[in-house]
């Protein structure tokens, strides 16, 4: 993961085995997504907020960080970059059933929750915006062990930037301006990725600001802004790589606004049909960024159909099976409630 | 005027819409509340009934929900303000505690703020930690607040007119769970039930259990249980956790010597811990047994299904505390 030269467009030097995955990934994240729908409707789970259309964002911008090593704050909505980070739809199903020996939480947190101390993925509230001060100071303990010499800055073993993302509604919350400002003035190595689907659950973009691209507010806290279609996994590959060039090089923060459409209602506990016109919504599935993203590799030969044909076999071999094995786990063992509330007694404090 | 069986949900509707078509200040904004009707559609066709300019869809921003109010309030109109779910309100705390609350006496009541925050409130259905409070009682803890919590659909019309009524800042909770349970409700536009007066829902002897929202219904089952094997319980709805009616639980109190306290919300300075405290300050010579108290557990409320229910009050542990206490 070194720096490599300047260039508008890295996506370019992309092999083909590396395209593959990308599209994998993105269909993966979309067939797992898909039956998540599907246990909601058949009332075996209790709850499901979707990455429907989001898909390409994530796994543009999970492919152009230090996988596993950068840290990421995600939202509710990063199924497909918590995947690209090694978060398996096994895992993702065991959340939904709430079972034993669940990754994130231990069955603690609601699904789409993800947190793992392996992959640097740190655990989000169901209260929005609220990952990104924390986001912030992730950033800050990069920048503050660099700067005191607690690790070296072509230590590739260690975080050298953190990633965060949030919906465009949630950033007309005050923790988002208050963040951004703090990763401005101490020029931080921060990501922040909005995903822009212009509806806020139901209220749309226009009622939300009175400007037409969230990173028109860059400027105000000193960051680098860009907005880029997020509909287009190459293109938000190469936006992204930019950002954690500058990043990795203690160049300052980038908010990078990636423009998508929500193919689904906000969660399961709503109906966008009361809000959103059936148009709209048709007009929206035109940029399915998984489709468009098959177009180019088939176009450009780097998929055959069969191998289209291939991963659209696995993925449903992979979801059918993760889906069975966490229907018929068990769930916590009962005496586990109390775990982790506090540290364990600390004999040299007294406690 | 007759009585008419309604959802808790549509009662609500019928207090915010009557106090809207009395008074031309009263407004409503938060998130959701107008295109979609409201997140738990209790404002269902007002965006149509009454516009744009007194229903106002919000950005996702607590902060300027609450703050906003507490502005437009000072400045004369009467705002009802709705935050989604109450566990949301900790992002706008500054603006309800510092502001909401104290404003008036801060300015030495040279400024009112006659609002009403409206929030959807209460555990269960696996929404987990960040998601599940019932923390009335931490709003109940500031002096300069009203906190009220309707247990049924009347209670709900009656507390809500109120609110909307009152010069003084009003946190009005609404327990998700009891949003669609039906029961009578008056239709009468002036039904009111005043600020502060708590209820008996069930009269008896030999117990007095104090609760309020969604205790009571937990509390009520208890009773009709133990009435069978002979314990006549008497239930105490506070309705509002400030002002509190201290004279009916201590009236009930003199009268049983005996007191179970029942909540949603976490055992540690909760309501179950000022209840105790005002027992034993004011009744210790009518004390047969200590107060016991029925809370959820003392932790984060878990996700997957079976711990979420251990960590919940439920009938079966109101029984239980009204055993040890007879």
């Amino acid at each position: 993961m070194n720096a490599t030269p300047a260039l508008d467009t890295p996506s370019q030097l992309l092999s083909p085995e590396a395209l593959k995955e990308m599209y994998w990934l993105m269909l993966l994240a979309r067939r797992t997504d898909e039956r998540a729908w599907v246990l909601h409707r058949q009332g075996k789970i209790a709850f499901h907020i979707s990455g429907m259309g989001h898909e390409a964002v994530q796994v543009g911008a999970a492919c152009a960080i230090h996988r596993g090593v950068d840290y990421v704050h995600p939202y509710y909505r990063d199924l497909a970059l918590v995947l690209a980070l090694g978060v398996t739809p096994r895992d993702f199903m065991f959340s939904l059933f709430g079972k034993r020996g669940e990754l994130s939480s231990g069955a603690r947190q609601m699904p789409s929750h993800w947190s793992a101390r392996k992959y640097n993925l740190v655990s989000s509230s169901s209260v929005v915006a609220t990952q990104v001060p924390q986001a912030a100071g992730l950033a800050f303990a990069i920048k503050y062990k660099r700067d005191h010499g607690l690790i070296q800055a072509d230590d590739f073993s260690q975080p050298r930037c953190a990633i965060t993302c949030l919906g465009e509604g949630s950033t007309s919350q005050g923790e988002w301006h208050e963040g951004m400002n703090w990763a401005g003035v101490h020029d931080l190595p921060l990501i922040c990725i909005v995903q822009n689907n212009n509806y806020a659950i139901s209220v749309p973009f226009e009622k939300q600001m009175n400007i037409r691209s969230v990173a028109d507010r860059a400027n105000a806290y000193g960051v680098h802004g860009i907005t880029v279609n997020g509909s287009d996994v190459l293109a938000m590959y190469d936006a992204m790589k930019a950002a954690v060039h500058r990043a990795y090089r203690g160049e300052g923060a980038t908010l990078i606004e990636a423009k998508c459409h929500r193919l689904t209602p906000h969660s399961s506990d709503d109906d966008d049909r009361t809000y959103r016109s059936r148009e709209e919504l048709e007009e929206a599935k035109r940029f399915d960024p998984i489709m468009s993203f098959a177009q180019v590799l088939l176009g450009r030969g780097v998929m055959s159909t069969a191998e289209q044909q291939e991963f659209e076999a696995k993925a449903m071999e992979i979801v059918n099976t993760a889906h069975r094995e966490a229907e018929s786990a068990p769930y916590p063992d009962e005496h586990t409630i109390y775990d982790h509330i506090y540290a364990p007694i600390n004999h040299e404090s007294g406690r | 005027m007759a009585d008419k069986v309604l959802p808790m949900r549509e009662a609500l509707r019928n207090a915010l819409r009557e106090e809207m078509i009395r008074d031309e200040r009263v407004y409503v904004m938060g998130q959701e509340v107008g295109a979609w009707d409201g997140t738990h559609k209790v404002t269902r066709g007002f965006l149509e009934e009454f516009g744009a300019r007194r229903v106002r869809d919000t950005p996702i921003s607590e902060m300027v929900i609450a703050g906003a109010a507490v502005g437009s309030a000072m400045a004369g109109l009467r705002p009802v303000a709705e935050i989604m779910t109450i566990n949301f309100a900790f992002v706008g705390m500054d603006a309800i505690i510092n502001h909401m609350a104290k404003v008036r006496y801060m300015f030495n009541g040279q400024f009112k703020v006659p609002m009403v925050l409206r929030c959807a409130t209460g555990w269960g259905n696996q929404a987990t930690a960040t998601h599940s409070h019932t923390p009335e009682p931490i709003f109940a803890h500031f002096p300069g607040l009203y906190v009220g919590m309707p247990s049924n659909a009347r209670d709900a019309k009656g507390m809500l007119k109120a609110a909307i009524r009152d010069d003084n800042p009003v946190l009005f909770s609404e327990v998700i769970a009891l949003y669609p349970k039906p029961g009578p409700v008056p239709e009468d536009p002036d039904f009111v039930l005043p600020i502060g007066k708590g209820d008996i829902k069930r009269p008896g002897k030999d117990v007095t259990i104090v609760s309020f929202g969604r205790g009571v219904e937990w509390s009520l089952d208890a009773a009709a249980a133990l009435e069978k094997e002979g314990v006549d319980c008497e239930v105490v709805d506070v309705r509002w956790l400030r002002p509190l009616d201290t004279a009916l639980i201590f009236e009930s109190f003199k009268k049983t010597n005996r007191c179970v306290v029942v909540e949603e919300s976490l055992p540690y300075y909760s309501f179950g811990s000022e209840i105790a405290a005002q027992i034993q300050e004011h009744m210790f010579d009518y004390m047969d047994a200590p107060v016991k108290r029925v809370s959820a557990m003392d932790v984060p409320l878990p996700y997957a299904r079976d711990i979420e229910l251990m960590a919940l009050p439920n009938v079966q542990k109101v029984i239980a505390a009204v055993k040890e206490v007879i």
